[in-house]
C-alpha cells in the first residue's frame, strides 16, 4: 500500500504545556522530528536532556544510549504499530503516539496495545492533531498525557476528560466489560 | 425487548449532555466546521442539500409503541410531520433545526433511544432479520447477539475513528433476510453438534465498489463473538487505507490482502485476546437472551385457526391478496407476522407521517404485544398477530394507508432519497419509483410476476441497493442530464450476487418501458414457478439485452 514519504509527513508540534495525569504541567520533553534531519543524528550529536525520538532513530541508536534510558522516549507515527516496540516498550519512560489528523484513529489501537499487551506503564502521550472531544476515548485507551496543539485552553480541555462516568467495554481504564459488572448472578 | 438499566441510562444521558455542549461550542464559533463534522456525524446529524438530517438508531429495527409515539411527536414538533425508514432499519428526520438536535436527543433518551453512531466512520447500528424470534426457519434468535454487539460497539474507545464507516448484520435463520453478505461483517448463526455459534463473513459492501463478503470462519463458538469482532475491527483499524476514502472500507483491505491472509491476521490477533475479559460469560448470554423471550401467546389450534382464516379470505378477494403478500408464516400455530407496506403509489418509499407512526403504535398495542420492527426494505412489521385478528388489523391498516398488498412485488421497491433531497445525486430516484408504480398498477400482473426486488439509487453510492436488486436502477449523469442505467440479477439473500449492467443508459421517460420489455421477456421464457431472478440466472443477460436494445423495425 502506498505510504507518503516520511519526509513529507506532517510533524507533530511540541507545545510548552500539556495535560499530564489530569493536571496542566510544563512540557519537559524535547521532540526530535522524523524529517530528513533525522538521518544525520548520532548518539554523540544528540542533544542532552529528555528526548522523544522517532522510532527509526531510536531503533538505530538504542544500543548506544543505554546510559540515558531514563531520558530517552520514543514517538510513533500513526502507521507505526505497537508491536514494532513490543516488549521493549517497558524499558521506556515515555511513548508518544502521533495523530497526524484527528480522523486517523490508528493511535487508539496503538495506545491500548502498548498498555494491555506490552505492559507499558510509563507516560503515554498523545501528540499531533487530536481534538478535545477525543480525550475521553484517548484516556480509555491508556493515554495519560495530551500535548494538545489546538486553539482551546488546557483548562477547558480537562472538562472533556470527564464526559463519561460509565462505559460498556473493557479498556485500559476499566478491566471488565459492563456485562461482567452488572451483577448478573 | 432490551430495557435500559441505570448504567445504560447514564451512558446515554451523558452523551446527550456532551453533544449539547459540543453544539453550543460550535454555534459560539469555538469549534470549527471541520472539528464539529465527525462529532455531529457520530450523533447521526448530516447536513443535507436543503436542511440537516437526523438519523435515529433503531437497534436491529425493534421498537415499542411508546418509542413510536415519541418519534411521531418529534416529527411533529421539530420536523414537518413525517419521517423516513431507512434500509438499515433506522429512522430519519429530514428537516430538524441544528439548534434543536440536543433537545431531540434528550427526548429520544427518555424512551431509551439515541442517534449514536448512525453515521461517521465508526461501528453503525447492527441490523438483523425483521422476523427474528418468529420465523419458522430460525436457528436461533439473533437479537440477543445484536444487543451484545450494540453495547460492545457503543462508544468503543478504540474504534470511533475507523478508516470508514463499519456495518454489522446478524442473521439467525436459514434464509438470509439481513443482507449479511453486503455488510462489512456478516454474522450468520449456525448450529454444529448441538452448539450454537457463528459463521463470520467480512468485506461485503455496496457503494461504488460493490463486493460480496467472504466467509473467514465457519464456526465461531457463541462465547467468542465479541472478542472475534474486536480482532477483526482492530486489524482493520490498523491496516485499512486512510489515504483515499473510496478505498477505505474493509472490503478493499480484504481484497488487497486476500481473504485467507486477512483471516490469518484476524486469527492471530484473536489468539491473543480470546481468553480475555470479552469472552461472553454464561450469565451474560442468559441475561441477553432474557430480554427476547416469547410473549404470552395463546394456545391456538392451528387447523381451526387456519380454516377460519381461509373462510374469511374466501369471502373477500382484497383481504385474500393482502394475506398472501403481506403476511408471513409464524412459528407459533395460529399466529402470523404482518408487513405494513409504506409503498403505496406516489409516496416516497419508506416515508411515514406522524399519524402513521402513531397508527403503527396503536396497531402494535392492539394486535402485537406493543412492539414493531422496521425492515431493510423500508416497511414495518408487526411480528405477533393472532390470525383471528388479521381481518381487523387489515381494515385498520387500510385506513392508515399501510395495506397496499404489494410486499415483495415489483412495486415494493427500495429507493434512495435521490436528487430531490441528496446533494450527491446524479439523478432523481423518487419520480422513477413513482413512474414504475403507476405503469405497473395491475395487481394481478404483479402477483403473476411474483417475488421481484427492484432497487433504485440516484448515484453510485448505492444507498438504494441497486447492486443487489433483481432489477437495479442507477442514476447517472450524461453530459449534465439525468440518465438511468439498468442492471439485472442482483440479490442480497443467502445466494447473494451483484447485478450486471444491461447496456447504455436511458432517459427517465424511457425507464418504465424498458422495465416492461424486461418483464415481457421473463414472462415469455420462464419455467413454471420460476422467479425472475432464477430465470435470469438460467438464461443470462444476453437475451434481455437483445430484447431491450432491439431496433424497432
Ligand atoms: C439523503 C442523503 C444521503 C446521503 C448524502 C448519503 C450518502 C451516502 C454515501 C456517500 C454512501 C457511500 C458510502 C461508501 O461507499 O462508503 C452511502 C451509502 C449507503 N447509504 Fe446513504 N446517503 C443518504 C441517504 C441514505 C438513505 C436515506 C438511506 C436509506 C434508505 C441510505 C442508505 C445507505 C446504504 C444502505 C448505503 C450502502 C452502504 C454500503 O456501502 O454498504 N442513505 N450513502
Ligand atoms: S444513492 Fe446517491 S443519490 Fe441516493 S441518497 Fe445515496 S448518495 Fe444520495
Amino acid at each position: 500500500m502506498p505510504k507518503p514519504a516520511k519526509a513529507q509527513a506532517p510533524q507533530p508540534e511540541n507545545p510548552q504545556q500539556l495535560i499530564l495525569d489530569g493536571a496542566v504541567v510544563n512540557n519537559e520533553w524535547h521532540l526530535i522530528p522524523s524529517d530528513e534531519s533525522a538521518a544525520d543524528l548520532s548518539a554523540a550529536t544528540l542533544a542532552s536532556g529528555r528526548l522523544m525520538l522517532p522510532l527509526a532513530v531510536w531503533q538505530e541508536l538504542r544500543g548506544e544510549l543505554t546510559d540515558r534510558k531514563s531520558e530517552i522516549g520514543v514517538w510513533l507515527d500513526s502507521d507505526e504499530t505497537a508491536d514494532l516496540l513490543g516488549e521493549a516498550a517497558c524499558e521506556l519512560p515515555l511513548i508518544a503516539v502521533h495523530f497526524p489528523a484527528f480522523a486517523d484513529g490508528r493511535g487508539f489501537t496503538t495506545g491500548r496495545l502498548l498498555r494491555e499487551r506490552y505492559g507499558f506503564a510509563g507516560e503515554l502521550r498523545a501528540i499531533g492533531n487530536f481534538m478535545r472531544d477525543q480525550l475521553s476515548y484517548l484516556s480509555r485507551c491508556g493515554f495519560n498525557a495530551f500535548a494538545y496543539q489546538g486553539d482551546q485552553s488546557l483548562e477547558e480541555l480537562l472538562k472533556s476528560l470527564r464526559d463519561f462516568s460509565q462505559s460498556y467495554q473493557a479498556a485500559v481504564d476499566q478491566p471488565e466489560p459492563l456485562f461482567r459488572r452488572r451483577g448478573l448472578a | 425487548m432490551y430495557r435500559y438499566d441505570d448504567r445504560d441510562r447514564t451512558i446515554i444521558s451523558e452523551r446527550v449532555a456532551q453533544f449539547r455542549d459540543q453544539t453550543a461550542r460550535y454555534l459560539a464559533g469555538e469549534l470549527s466546521e471541520e472539528e464539529f463534522l465527525p462529532l455531529r456525524l457520530q450523533n447521526g446529524l448530516y447536513i443535507q442539500r436543503l436542511a440537516p438530517m437526523l438519523r435515529v438508531a433503531i437497534p436491529y429495527g425493534l421498537l415499542n409503541s411508546a418509542q413510536l409515539r415519541r418519534l411521531a411527536r418529534i416529527s411533529r414538533d421539530y420536523d414537518k410531520g413525517y419521517a423516513h425508514f431507512t434500509t438499515r432499519q433506522n429512522l430519519q428526520f429530514n428537516w430538524p433545526q441544528l439548534e434543536d438536535v440536543p433537545a431531540i436527543l434528550a427526548e429520544l433518551a427518555e424512551v431509551e433511544m439515541h442517534a449514536v453512531q448512525t453515521s461517521g466512520n465508526c461501528i453503525r447500528n447492527t441490523t438483523s432479520d425483521p422476523y427474528a424470534g418468529v420465523a419458522r426457519d430460525e436457528i436461533a434468535d439473533p437479537r440477543p447477539y445484536c444487543e451484545l454487539i450494540r453495547q460492545w460497539s457503543t462508544f468503543h474507545p478504540e474504534f470511533a475513528f475507523l478508516p470508514r464507516k463499519f456495518k454489522i448484520a446478524v442473521n439467525g435463520a436459514q434464509a438470509d433476510r439481513a443482507a449479511i453478505r453486503v455488510h462489512d461483517i456478516g454474522v450468520q448463526i449456525v448450529e454444529q453438534d448441538g452448539e450454537i455459534g457463528f459463521a463470520i463473513y467480512v468485506g461485503g459492501g455496496q457503494g461504488r465498489t460493490p463486493v460480496i463478503a467472504e466467509r473467514i470462519r465457519e464456526f465461531l463458538p457463541e462465547e467468542d463473538l465479541l472478542s472475534y469482532l474486536e480482532a477483526i475491527v482492530r486489524v482493520y483499524n490498523q491496516l485499512g487505507r486512510r489515504d483515499n476514502k473510496y478505498k477505505a472500507r474493509i472490503k478493499i483491505l480484504v481484497k488487497a490482502l486476500g481473504a485467507e491472509e486477512f483471516a490469518a491476521r484476524v486469527e492471530r490477533e484473536w489468539e491473543q485476546i480470546r481468553d480475555g475479559v470479552d469472552r461472553l460469560t454464561p450469565e451474560a448470554l442468559t441475561w441477553a437472551k432474557s430480554f427476547f423471550t416469547a410473549p404470552e401467546y395463546k394456545v391456538l389450534d392451528s387447523t381451526d385457526s387456519d380454516a377460519a382464516l381461509a373462510a374469511e379470505a374466501s369471502e373477500d378477494k382484497a383481504f385474500a391478496r393482502w394475506l398472501e403478500r403481506n403476511t408471513f408464516r409464524h412459528r407459533v400455530p395460529g399466529y402470523r407476522a404482518v408487513k405494513l407496506s409504506t409503498k403505496p403509489t406516489g409516496v416516497p418509499p419508506g416515508d411515514v407521517t406522524d399519524r402513521q407512526l402513531e397508527a403503527i403504535a396503536d396497531l402494535a398495542d392492539e394486535f402485537s404485544f406493543g412492539e414493531a420492527r422496521i425492515t431493510h426494505d423500508q416497511n414495518a412489521v408487526l411480528a405477533d398477530v393472532e390470525q383471528g385478528n388479521l381481518k381487523a388489523l387489515w381494515q385498520a391498516a387500510r385506513k392508515h394507508g399501510f395495506a397496499t398488498p404489494n410486499i415483495g412485488t415489483l412495486t415494493d421497491m427500495i429507493c434512495c432519497p435521490g436528487g430531490d433531497y441528496c446533494s450527491l445525486a446524479n439523478a432523481k430516484s423518487i419520480p422513477v419509483a413513482e413512474a414504475i408504480q403507476r405503469r405497473f398498477d395491475d395487481m394481478d400482473y404483479l402477483y403473476d410476476l411474483g417475488d421481484l426486488n427492484l432497487n433504485i439509487s440516484g448515484c453510485m453510492n448505492a444507498c438504494g441497493h441497486h447492486h443487489v436488486g433483481h432489477i437495479g436502477i442507477l442514476g447517472v449523469d450524461k453530459k449534465g442530464e439525468e440518465f438511468y442505467q439498468i442492471q439485472l440479477g442482483g440479490s442480497s439473500s443467502e445466494s447473494a450476487s451483484l447485478a450486471k449492467v444491461l447496456g447504455p443508459s436511458f432517459s427517465r421517460a424511457e425507464v418504465p418501458d424498458v422495465i416492461g420489455r424486461i418483464l415481457d421477456l421473463y414472462v415469455e421464457l420462464r419455467h413454471p414457478d420460476e422467479l425472475f431472478v432464477d430465470t435470469y440466472h438460467r438464461i443470462g443477460l444476453q437475451p434481455f439485452k437483445e430484447k431491450v436494445y432491439a431496433k424497432a423495425s
